[in-house]
């Protein structure tokens, strides 16, 4: 029966010859291989929790009187996105793990990205041929980031409401065209009734449409450019070696989704995450103290608290907040958008051939330590987006901490460099030892010549 | 993993009383789902290989190919082993019905998020580890090396490209007369697309410009109630909005009582500020945030977004933070009622510094 299914299919649609090549793909078996397919498949749990989540959410920011499950805020006035997510909480049978396993996917997803990206970046994948796939690689953690902004701040909670008039001040500070690029995307100065609406159409349609057909052309890309290996025995720029996708390779894959998924059930079922109904509806007037972003946005916070207070004022005004909050971000993804063509700068390679064996951090100390610089100088930020808390954690004031983490923004990026780069050196002095000093095959002077006269 | 490996080894063969019977049933359906797989797997591998119409093999195939691949594990591929594979994937699948019948059930009760997150995540898990060790123990393990596919096409194929699309174009006359029509068109729908972005919304407004107070108007508590000098005492806030917009994001304004001695006001504001009380915008100039804290002790507001403080006795300066303007002042003065009224708007529009910002 079976057998005759697919032959009708293959009478039908020439499928053999496709599904052969494909089941015998070869797929590399390093581990650092699995980074893009966890952020993969991040990608399919959120689209899978968030069509469950699109069911009960009501996108709007009208306000509305709750009464509902939730005894303590009975009778305040909530929006109604506020009382859609308090329903899918309280009411909706399974809610609230679904609505955790969403948050919870969106912060792997893009922590996934980003440790695929590092992977890429310290064993110079992104080389010829593959720089295309690198510059859809960048922008898809562009587009993860926005989306997953995009998605805490439609809760009509006071956390996001704190988090959307942050935003607001971001894109107003633009110089020339802040203000009309606010009013026109936002709706004018925030809240609008049309900030959740839009904010939530990108967030479920636009955005992941673009992400999807990113995620597509990334995918296509890596099977017709196959996929790059570490060095060793066989591993040459025309060969791959690995294991065929058919059937190891696809169980092992097909399980690594299972335990994604199972990690983050675990994590939606037992550890509480983003607890609106604790914050409380957006309120004006109030404030959460020790309100911070997602993760992914903590550099961001961290950049806006630690730039000190400068302002451009000669009639027009470049407000402080557009230093830190999109000049630096600007620059960050502009030099990530750039890097594999600076890269060509330092490592010049006047063959023009493709690359297919992954050079090992060591091998190419510049691009080691200029990458591990700038991760120091993000993780200071990250922490510094939690300045107040580590002043209340280490008991001492904010003024201090701050201080402190100025000066390690500045200072710990180039120790960082240049520690970094002499560990490289060495590693690689001792690991490539230098090839024999060549025999020449016929001596270039007679040797009689040398001989003392007699 | 090791727990079963050692359970098996063991000469005495005590692991096989009790959970004998459990263990057989276990294999039986495993067996049923092993072999209906294998049976469905080789169907269509003959299906997709049928001797009558195989697919002419690539150049890469004909090179490597299945056969050609090293086996990594040989020795591991023995019946023992094949055994303890079946035992561990046994285990895995277990714990993932056992879980996920417990999903249902405890969906069905109506369990408690922890709950169905556990049985989930035990189910999914199971699965997946079940597959994984599928993979490991019970699945050849071989290497194969394929030739990669030059991804250059050659100087032919090239050539050829180049010699079709040169005579595809000669097909077409009026070259200049399709691309002024692509032109004409890419650049009109761009304008287009452009300006429908004017429907999105209102031109920067003059909610972006105002400076909230009108002259004489009332300060009113967030009750409603109408603020006279007697409200406070030096060293305490409170939260007040102009008469008519109680709750107003943009025109909240902390009014705050200090010793009239100590204020060191700006030149000119002397008088804002009848018997101490200072009113300054309520919403910070870094990233609007709702300057939320008062450090009685040092006359400090600060914002509990970004930590910006601004020092009150001097018309609210900044003085640490990434604050770069004060906040906005608001002069005030006692009628003869004794309350507490708005002699002018805010010293500069409130809230986030933006391009166009009159100073």
């Amino acid at each position: 029966m079976i057998r005759r299914l697919v032959r009708s299919l293959d009478s039908r649609l020439g499928l053999a010859r496709f599904v052969r090549s494909a089941m015998n793909h070869v797929f590399p078996d390093h581990w650092s291989f699995m980074l893009g397919e966890i952020a993969l498949y991040s990608f399919v749990i959120l689209v899978i929790t968030g069509t469950f989540l699109a069911m009960f959410y009501n996108g709007s920011s009208d306000h509305v009187i709750y009464h509902g499950a939730y005894g303590p805020l009975n009778g305040v006035r909530v929006s109604a996105a506020f009382q859609s997510i308090l329903h899918i909480t309280f009411d909706v049978r399974g809610g609230l793990l679904v609505r955790q396993m969403h948050h919870w996917a969106a912060l792997i997803f893009v922590a996934a990205i980003v440790t695929h990206m590092a992977r890429i970046f310290f064993t110079a994948a992104f080389r010829r041929p593959r720089e295309i796939n690198w510059l859809i690689g960048v922008t898809l953690l562009l587009l993860a980031i926005v989306n997953g902004f995009a998605g805490y701040s439609i809760g009509g909670d006071l956390l996001s409401g704190v988090g959307l008039r942050v935003g607001y001040s971001i894109m107003l500070s633009v110089p020339v065209i802040g203000e009309w690029l606010t009013f026109l995307l936002l709706g004018g100065r925030v809240p609008t009734s049309v900030t959740v609406p839009r904010l939530y159409a990108l967030h479920i349609f636009v955005i992941p449409a673009a992400i999807a057909a990113l995620i597509a052309l990334h995918v296509s890309i890596i099977w017709r450019q196959m996929h790059t290996n570490y060095p060793g025995p066989h591993r040459t720029d025309r060969s791959i070696v690995g294991s065929r996708l058919w059937p190891s390779y696809a169980a092992k894959s097909i399980g690594l989704f299972c335990l994604l998924f199972a990690a983050v059930a675990a994590l939606g079922g037992l550890v509480q995450i983003n607890p609106l109904w604790v914050y409380g509806p957006y309120d004006p007037t109030s404030i959460l103290p020790g309100s911070q972003p997602d993760w992914y946005l903590g550099w961001v916070e961290g950049a806006m608290r630690l730039f000190p207070g400068l302002n451009i004022r000669q009639g027009f005004l470049v407000p402080d907040v557009f230093f830190p909050a999109v000049l630096l971000p600007a620059f960050t993804f502009g030099l990530l958008y750039l890097y594999p063509f600076f890269d060509k700068l330092i490592y010049y390679d006047r063959t023009g051939r493709n690359r297919n064996v992954l050079r090992l951090p060591y091998q190419q100390p510049f691009n080691t330590a200029f990458g591990c610089a700038a991760f120091v100088f993000f993780l200071v930020l990250l922490f510094a987006g939690g300045d107040d808390v580590i002043a209340v954690v280490m008991n001492s004031r904010v003024v201090d901490i701050r201080t402190a983490l100025r000066i390690l923004a500045l200072i710990a990026p180039p120790l960082t460099f240049a520690a970094v780069y002499l560990l490289c050196r060495r590693a690689r002095r001792r690991n490539e030892t230098p090839p024999p000093p060549p025999v020449p095959e016929s001596p270039a002077v007679p040797i009689e010549v040398t001989r003392e006269p007699k | 993993m090791s727990d079963g490996r050692e359970r098996e080894n063991r000469p005495d063969g005590h692991h096989r009383t009790g959970a004998g019977e459990v263990k057989s049933l276990f294999r039986l359906a495993f067996a049923f789902v092993w072999e209906t797989g294998r049976a469905v797997a080789s169907a269509l591998v003959r299906g997709l290989s049928g001797h009558d119409h195989s697919p002419p093999a690539s150049a890469a195939f004909e090179a490597g190919g299945r056969d050609a691949d090293r086996n990594l594990a040989p020795v591991r591929e023995t019946a023992a082993h094949r055994r303890r594979g079946v035992l561990l994937v046994v285990c895995a699948l277990a714990v993932a019905i056992a879980a996920g019948v417990g999903f249902l059930f405890a969906y069905w009760m109506q369990g408690d998020n922890p709950l169905l997150g556990g049985c989930l995540a035990l189910f999914l898990g199971g699965i997946g580890c079940s597959l994984v060790l599928y993979a490991r123990w019970l699945m050849l393990r071989r290497e194969a090396i394929e030739p990669r596919e030059e991804l250059p096409s050659s100087e032919p194929e090239r050539a050829a490209f180049a010699e079709d699309f040169s005579a595809s174009v000669g097909e077409i006359h009026r070259r200049g007369l399709l691309i002024t029509v692509a032109l004409a068109f890419t650049g009109l729908v761009a304008a287009i697309v452009v300006s429908l972005f004017r429907s999105l919304g209102k031109p920067p407004g003059p909610e972006l410009f105002t400076y909230v107070w009108k002259s004489g108007q009332r300060l009113m508590t967030s009750e409603g109630a109408a603020v006279s000098v007697q409200a406070l005492q030096p060293g305490s806030t409170m939260i007040v909005f102009p008469e008519g917009s109680i709750g107003d994001e943009q025109a909240q304004t902390v009014l705050i009582r200090v010793k009239e001695q100590l204020l060191q006001l700006p030149a000119g504001r002397s008088r804002w500020a009848p018997m101490g009380y200072v009113a300054y915008s309520r919403v910070c100039t870094h990233a609007g945030c709702p300057v939320g804290m008062f450090e009685a002790t040092r006359d400090l507001l600060m914002c509990p977004c970004h930590q910006s403080t601004f020092d009150v006795l001097r018309g609210a300066v900044p003085t640490a933070g990434p604050a770069a303007r004060a906040l906005p002042q608001l002069p005030l003065y006692a009628d003869a009622d004794g309350i507490l009224r708005a002699a002018t708007g805010f010293t500069e529009p409130p809230g986030p510094g933006f391009w166009g910002m009159p100073s």
